[in-house]
């Protein structure tokens, strides 16, 4: 019992980032039909970019994730900018192959600039964990859920109590009836698209100190998000939320009590799953399949 | 264009071994026809049928396991205190048993994965081959895990008159793959021009069309997915025969991303296509290994890919038809206008 308390509390914790994850894959395909493989390039980014400025610059820690997030929002809009503002209208096939070589360049430049080698991400917590009655938590990890809270609350409340949010939510309905409107929709897709982006970057800020960095951490990262979207339904944020902490649930349940080695095989076992009994996902209209 | 390209190539790239001397370049080629192999049975499902599979590597990682296991035996414990031994059999058992298992991957993951289009149905098959690959690591008991299958037998070939050979230089394997990439192609051209090729077109071009001409979609994508899985396999085969190693990297995402490079930069849907790309992004590493690192060939590979795309995105074969067609129209037209080719699309 305490034990399954303990992967409970686990579970909560990781989910957090999860849901970062996913909703920022979900945000861009919801509003923009891209499907972005540099998702999970964009994860190792933000914990790179963590990494050069909390050790590389020295940047108190609390401050260089707010560093590493901007960062990955611009970087974002620069992607934006020059790979799909051009392929606007192209097919879904083209501009997802366009971002599995955008997805490359980044991941393979991470290897040739910081090499294979792992690096750490000192933080100032203190190092005994918290103790409350069974359950133990490290200090890292509790900051990491409330930060990524916090992250996903701001989200929400951009979405919905924001002229941009309503520019976006307007965009996702009908592009067309938006542009009509006065939205700039050009302008929404590149804004929709550092937003994603920033969230992905800031999931590898906030795990980059728990775990280790490394240029290929993405990889992984990047499929847990789509099987956490494809859960939620493409396109559905609060889909996307709460699939991030099933997903963790299952990875933590499927880890401590089926077999260690098979943890990261969850995410896949749930998208196969999901499909074949409902292939729109838990949380979306059917409308929403691409 | 097809018609032109293939039997060029095959004549020179039969004569080459002739004057190519050089272990190196011999040992690239092999890998290239074996890629090659990969990048057509590919090009039979993302250039025929309009299916973006980006878990090809799992039918390709599955062959190789299947042949190099039954070449080299094993025993498992099963459920309920079995236990399955396998004495270790002919390679050429292993290439059939691999041709055939991973048809019927091929064929299991067609019915799974055809119910859903577009983003869902790349997305399932990624994580197809992922899962696959976390079994080939995990299940030490058969796979060795990360310590790889080691010692594979080469192939064996039993020849008319000379008994069974087993190829063991490289200029044989290098005929071997030859002569396995002309089967290939061969098959995925007497495929197309068919009935059932004009059906996955249809498909590709107008699904609602082709269903409303009594074309049975899951059926013949399925049959699709289940051809080009098997010849996946066989390219597996003869790569662990060939390498005699292989580990759980075989699944790797990035050889993936080779062959799609290699479909999408030659030509989607053209028979020549992915020769053209297998050949140019089989021997870039060649090229490049003595300019750049491994990291910095691979930023090169992201770009190409992204450059393709945006300047001619139906791939280069289509871009020198069209080249081609527009020169004959400059001169004096004596031939007849722009025949068009198969399967270039729209």
């Amino acid at each position: 019992m305490d034990q399954l308390l303990q992967h409970c509390v686990n579970a909560l914790v990781l989910g957090g980032t999860y849901a970062l994850l996913g909703i920022g894959l979900t945000l861009i395909f919801g509003i923009m039909n891209v499907v972005n493989f540099t998702h999970g390039a964009l994860y190792t980014f933000g914990a790179y970019a963590m990494y050069l400025a909390a050790v590389g610059l020295g940047i108190n820690f609390y401050l260089a994730l707010p560093v590493a997030v901007v960062a990955g929002l611009v970087l974002g809009a620069a992607i934006e900018f020059t790979l799909l503002r051009p392929l606007r209208r192209s097919d879904i096939d083209t501009t997802m192959l366009v971002m599995i070589g955008a997805g490359i360049i980044l991941q393979s430049g991470a290897l040739w600039i910081f090499g294979g080698v792992a690096k750490a991400i000192p933080n100032p917590m203190p190092d005994q964990p918290l103790n409350i009655g069974p359950v133990s938590v490290a200090w890292v990890r509790l900051f990491v859920f409330a930060a990524a809270l916090v992250l996903i609350g701001v989200t929400y409340l951009t979405i919905n109590r924001t002229r941009l949010g309503r520019a976006m939510r307007a965009t996702f309905q009908d592009h067309d009836t938006a542009a009509l409107m006065g939205v700039n929709v050009s302008l929404i897709y590149t804004a929709t698209f550092a937003i994603g982006s920033a969230l992905a970057a800031a999931a590898g800020a906030l795990l980059g100190p728990v775990y280790v960095v490394f240029p290929q951490m993405g990889d992984l990262a990047a499929v847990k998000a789509f099987a956490i979207v494809i859960l939620g339904g493409l396109g559905s944020i609060p889909g996307a939320t709460i699939g991030g902490f099933i997903l963790a649930f299952a990875e933590e349940i499927g880890a401590g009590y089926i077999s260690s080695g098979y943890r990261d095989a969850m995410g896949f076992i749930i998208i196969i799953a999901v499909l074949l009994a409902k292939p729109t996902g838990l949380f979306a209209r059917a409308e929403r399949i691409g | 264009m097809s018609r032109v390209i293939a039997p060029l190539l095959l004549v020179v790239l039969a004569l080459l071994p002739l004057w190519l001397k050089d272990p190196y370049l011999l040992n690239a080629l092999i890998i290239t026809g074996i890629f090659t192999l990969c990048a057509m049975s590919l090009n039979l499902l993302l250039g025929f049928t309009g299916q973006l599979s980006l878990g090809h590597v799992a039918f390709f990682g599955i062959g190789a396991y299947v042949s190099a296991l039954t070449a080299l035996g094993f025993d498992v414990e099963l459920p309920f205190g079995l236990v399955l031994v396998v004495e270790p059999g002919s390679p050429l058992l292993g290439f059939v048993l691999a041709v055939l298992v991973t048809a019927l991957c091929g064929y299991l993951i067609g019915r799974l994965a055809f119910r859903v289009r577009g983003a869902y149905f790349v997305i399932v098959t990624i994580s197809f081959a992922e899962v696959v690959r976390l079994v080939a690591l995990n299940w030490v008991d058969l796979t060795q895990g990360p310590l790889a299958l080691t010692s594979i037998p080469n192939m064996v070939l039993p020849l008319p008159g000379l008994g069974e050979t087993v190829l063991r230089t490289k200029m044989q394997n290098y005929y071997l793959v030859l002569g396995m990439a002309v089967v290939g192609y061969l098959v995925v051209a007497q495929l197309v021009t068919s009935r059932f090729g004009r059906a996955m077109r249809g498909l590709q071009q107008n699904e609602s069309l082709a269903l409303s001409l009594g074309i049975n979609a899951t059926r013949t994508l399925t049959v699709a997915a289940t051809l080009s899985a098997a010849m996946a396999g066989a390219a597996g085969s003869l790569y662990a025969h060939y390498l005699r190693i292989i580990d759980p990297d075989v699944f790797l995402f990035s050889y993936t991303v080779t062959m799609v490079i290699m479909v999408v930069a030659g030509g989607k849907g053209t028979l020549a296509g992915p020769l053209v790309g297998g050949l140019i992004f089989g021997l870039l590493p060649v090229a490049l290994r003595p300019v750049m690192a491994p990291e910095a060939q691979w930023i090169v590979y992201g770009g190409v890919l992204i450059a393709i795309l945006f300047l001619m995105p139906q791939g280069i074969v289509p871009a020198l038809d069209a080249l081609t067609r527009r020169l004959r129209r400059a001169r004096p037209a004596k031939s007849a206008p722009g025949a068009v080719e198969a399967g270039a699309n729209p």
